[in-house]
């Protein structure tokens, strides 16, 4: 393992094989909470702080638990039922501790138990890292990488819905839309990342 | 085969149970203490957020008046009962608002006032406002594109076929809302015990105003005369008569007044 390794997957992950633009993952707070970049922003800093911490949470249970037991075909719903609580628990902790960043981050922190963006990432984990060299450390930086791809496709998306607002759309394609077509020509866009290899 | 299903079971029976008694555990440690008073306010209060006492939302002026922060007679929707509730909830005494009440300062609809233009654009007060000071002559007065009624969250106000606003008095909750959008104060709020108010803005002088307007007050001063009103009660000031809001015998100068300017209110 070294660091051009950690790199490749961060890449790889945020912009390669982008969750939303290239696995389709999460795209329903891509479409539900890109109306404004602030609140993009919240979603997309609560998304990379989950993912990175359920990557490491799904890497311990399934090292720790599912495999010494033998019920590794489990990890689904064992990765569903860890998700679930921890952010729960992140939930909890920010509004006795942080209050300010609880109401900011308001109703997506739940959201964010039911993303299959952060599932995803927790089988990609698994599909492709569990098991060889340095998992833990790997694990963390495609959850890291994962985040930060997701927040640039809301930062970019909700950009560029702001801007619509002021635009001169046809009635009909007004809204949701307009929005649609915008996300698939960005989609388009983010193809051009996959000729990128190390 | 009857192993791996009871070892599954076993496995995410626990980790659940695990999980649960985390979560239990925690959320004692991180218990958020919210006074339940905060609930009970929120709800005595008028409930629709409509941000007339400063705050945005009722809970918002909840957290605010069990903080000891705000006084309930700013919750100007609910008026007296809601006052009553709070301090009953929170223990103190709350000073009750005087009722007040939006009233229309112009009579110049579409009929009274002369237009100096046709205008075609947005139905938008401040907008026209903006352009060339409206599409009326008088430079004072209501400018009819009805900007008062969208702004009130009570719809309580209703534009007549003459392009005038009219305040339904029993729906108004005295917010001010009406009066604060009006880009030309000619909405203000009145307290509902005053008999009479004065139907005209302009600050025109006399000659201009009977040029552009068959209603509006010409600064004539007879109501100010003290053969019908005691010296002292009106005074005329930049071209405007100005009298108390407790001003009772306002009949006979009602009566004289030109221009019948005087708008007098069933109380």
């Amino acid at each position: 393992m070294n660091l051009f390794e950690l790199f490749s997957i961060f890449i790889g992950v945020a912009l390669v094989n982008n969750f939303i633009f290239c696995q389709f993952l999460g795209l329903c707070p891509y479409i539900g909470v890109t109306e404004r970049t602030s609140s993009a922003m919240g979603m997309g800093m609560a998304v990379i702080f989950v993912m990175v911490m359920s990557s490491v949470i799904t890497w311990a249970i399934y090292e720790w638990v599912l495999v010494p037991c033998g019920i590794t075909y489990l990890y689904i719903i064992a990765f569903i039922l860890v998700i679930a609580a921890f952010v729960q628990l992140v939930e909890m902790f920010l509004q006795k501790s942080v209050p300010a960043l609880y109401r900011a981050l308001g109703i997506y922190l739940p959201l964010i138990t039911t993303n299959c963006a952060v599932l995803g990432v927790a089988t990609l984990n698994k599909q492709q890292l569990f098991g060889v060299p340095g998992s833990l450390i790997k694990c963390i930086v495609q959850g890291l990488g994962g985040g930060v791809g997701f927040t640039l496709a809301m930062l970019i998306m909700a950009g560029i819905r702001e801007r619509l607002d002021f635009a001169e759309v046809p009635e009909p394609l007004k809204g949701i839309p307009i929005a649609i077509i915008t996300a698939g020509l960005t989609a388009i866009s983010f193809l051009g990342f996959a000729g990128l290899s190390f | 085969m009857h192993n791996v299903v009871l070892l599954s079971l076993v496995v995410l029976g626990l980790m659940g149970l695990g999980l649960g008694l985390v979560l239990a555990i925690f959320s004692r440690i991180f218990a958020v203490t919210i006074d339940p008073r905060i609930e009970e306010v929120a709800h005595a209060l008028a409930g629709l957020n409509c941000g007339v006492c400063g705050y945005p939302g009722c809970t918002a002026m909840a957290e605010a008046l069990v903080a000891g922060k705000a006084h309930a007679r700013q919750c100007t929707p609910g008026g007296a009962a809601v006052v009553k509730k709070v301090s009953q909830i929170l223990g103190r005494e709350e000073l009750p608002a005087e009722p007040h009440v939006a009233v229309v300062k112009c009579r110049g609809g579409r009929e009274e006032a002369r237009e100096k233009a046709i205008y075609r654009g947005i139905e938008d007060c401040v907008a026209i406002e903006v352009l060339e000071a409206g599409a009326k002559s008088c430079i004072y007065g209501c400018l009819g594109m009805g900007s008062c009624v969208s702004s009130c969250p009570f719809r309580a106000i209703r534009m007549t076929a003459n392009r005038l606003p009219e305040i339904l008095e029993e729906k108004c909750t005295g917010c001010g809302k009406c009066a604060a959008m009006c880009p030309r104060h000619v909405i203000a709020l009145i307290p509902r015990r005053q008999r009479v108010y004065l139907g005209c803005v302009s600050r025109d002088k006399g000659k201009e105003v009977k040029l552009i307007c068959t209603v509006g007050c010409t600064a004539c001063g007879l109501c100010a005369l003290p053969t019908i009103t005691p010296s002292g009660v009106v005074v005329v000031k930049n071209n405007l008569p100005e009298f108390p809001p407790d001003w009772d015998d306002f009949a006979a100068a009602a009566e004289k007044c030109p221009s019948k300017c005087f708008i007098i209110r069933t109380v």
